[in-house]
């Protein structure tokens, strides 16, 4: 068991220091979704009386399309440089590598959040943040970051690569989405955490079981 | 499970009369709704279409489910095939069932479309399974390919329930028909109503199987010519 969170840190430590480095994959997911912050004040401007109102929409459909960036790099660069073969004969459980993988993508994730959150706040001046919110944003995230890497994993094995990663992606991760708007637009609008602990429950359930299919069916999309 | 030609011809008759039956009890048997309004009356008679094609929808994509699990437990080829057959039976459904509901939806709700979350979930699921075969087209090598599509066809089934779920977690004004008590009033059945959707739905999963038979024969078929194009270097 020790040794198996060892082979996880190990991938996990090694995607870091990569993005330590490079920095990569922060960079175009934190332009990216300062992008659509701007792309969508644009769209909403002069139609909507209160723009508080499209902040939960405009919070989540910006973190997906920029985390979605970010999960694109997570088997494309292995593959790239040739490490992919590496990995996989490593002796070592696969999915301590998806492990390894996952925590990696939920960390650049996260850490864009930290980034995008506060610029939300200045750009729709309403301090919108709270810790039920973060929960939520927390468990969305795993849920993302849980598909989002073995559908990185199979999007690699395609011609088309990345291109096919966001429609492969996004209509899986709708019930996730669904929930966390859900429950961020309750946040907004008074809501405490026992009112919207339905949709805590779906985020939960949803998480949960997208975590142990993924943890059964990785095998498969590396197998080669 | 390889049929013969006399039971799939077998099968395609039983679906033909089970569907002229069908179209019996749907326009014939079935009484006027008389607690709906008289101008929409005959457009009510759509949910002997609409309700068992989405229905068949979903009955393939848990084939499709069942068949990608067993391929990945079993490499068989043969499921692949099942998979395959099933998700493209579940489009066909799906879009048979938003086609009819939206064509009912114009008079009962005067429009064709609203961003129902039933609906919006509904659609979805069809977006997933048009994924599914981008993704199926998207790689060239037959083992890989059915590998991923097995991985991808597990996942999006996942997101089907929902489609049902979202009708209690959300409020809708998709009509409910089973299992909703409190709208026995408003949307229910009567007593000859519910035998013709009774038999419309049978026939409707008598032309499921035979559709997904045939689906399935056609498929090996093609894997035969795709041997046979191997072999002679076509």
């Amino acid at each position: 068991m020790r040794r198996y969170f060892q082979v996880a840190w190990a991938v996990l430590w090694k995607d870091l220091r990569i993005e330590l480095r490079t920095k990569d994959i922060f960079t175009s997911m934190a332009v990216f979704a300062v992008l659509s912050l701007m792309i969508f004040n644009f769209a909403f401007e002069l139609r909507i009386p209160d723009k508080t109102v499209v902040i939960p929409g405009v919070l989540w459909v910006a973190i997906i399309f920029s985390g979605v960036l970010g999960l694109g790099r997570a088997f494309i660069s292995e593959k790239d440089r040739g490490s992919m073969a590496g990995l996989l004969l490593a002796p070592v459980d696969r999915s301590a590598i998806y492990l390894g993988k996952m925590l990696a993508s939920l960390l650049f994730i996260l850490v864009m959040e930290a980034f995008l959150l506060p610029l939300m706040v200045i750009f729709f001046n309403t301090n919108f943040i709270s810790l039920p919110l973060l929960l939520v944003l927390f468990l969305g995230t795993l849920g993302f970051a849980a598909v989002g890497t073995v559908f990185s994993g199979l999007a690699v094995n395609t011609r088309t690569r990345e291109v096919l990663l966001p429609v492969l992606l996004f209509p899986v991760m709708l019930p996730v989405l669904m929930a966390g708007i859900r429950a961020t637009i309750g946040f907004m609008e008074g809501d405490t955490l026992v009112d919207m602990m339905k949709w805590i429950n779906l985020l939960l359930f949803f998480d949960i079981m997208y975590l142990v299919v993924a943890y059964m069916t990785f095998d498969f999309v590396v197998e080669e | 499970m390889k049929l013969s030609r006399r039971l799939l011809q077998m099968l395609n008759i039983a679906a033909l009369v089970a569907m002229l039956a069908a179209v019996y009890a749907a326009l014939v048997m079935a009484p006027d709704a008389l607690n709906v309004d008289p101008a929409i009356r005959p457009a009510q008679r759509v949910i002997y279409f609409h309700v068992p094609s989405a229905w068949s929808s979903m009955l393939a994509f848990f084939v499709a489910f069942v068949a990608s699990i067993l391929y990945l437990v079993t490499k068989h080829i043969r499921w692949d095939i099942w998979a395959r057959a099933a998700s493209e039976l579940g489009i066909a459904f799906t879009v048979a069932a938003i086609v009819s509901g939206s064509l009912w939806a114009k008079p009962a709700w005067n429009t064709y479309w609203t961003w129902d979350p039933r609906l919006t979930t509904y659609t979805i699921v069809l977006l997933l399974y048009i994924a599914y075969f981008m993704l199926r087209g998207a790689i060239d090598e037959p083992g890989r390919r059915a590998r991923m599509a097995a991985v991808y066809g597990i996942f999006a089934f996942l997101s089907v329930p929902l489609t049902f779920m979202s009708i209690r977690w959300w409020n809708t004004i998709h009509p409910v028909i089973v299992d909703a008590p409190e709208n026995a009033g408003k949307f229910g059945l009567g007593p000859n109503m519910l035998n013709a959707f009774m038999i419309v739905n049978i026939a409707f999963i008598i032309m499921f199987t035979a559709l997904l038979a045939n689906r399935i024969a056609l498929g090996w078929a093609e894997e035969r010519m795709d041997a046979l194009k191997e072999r002679l270097n076509f």
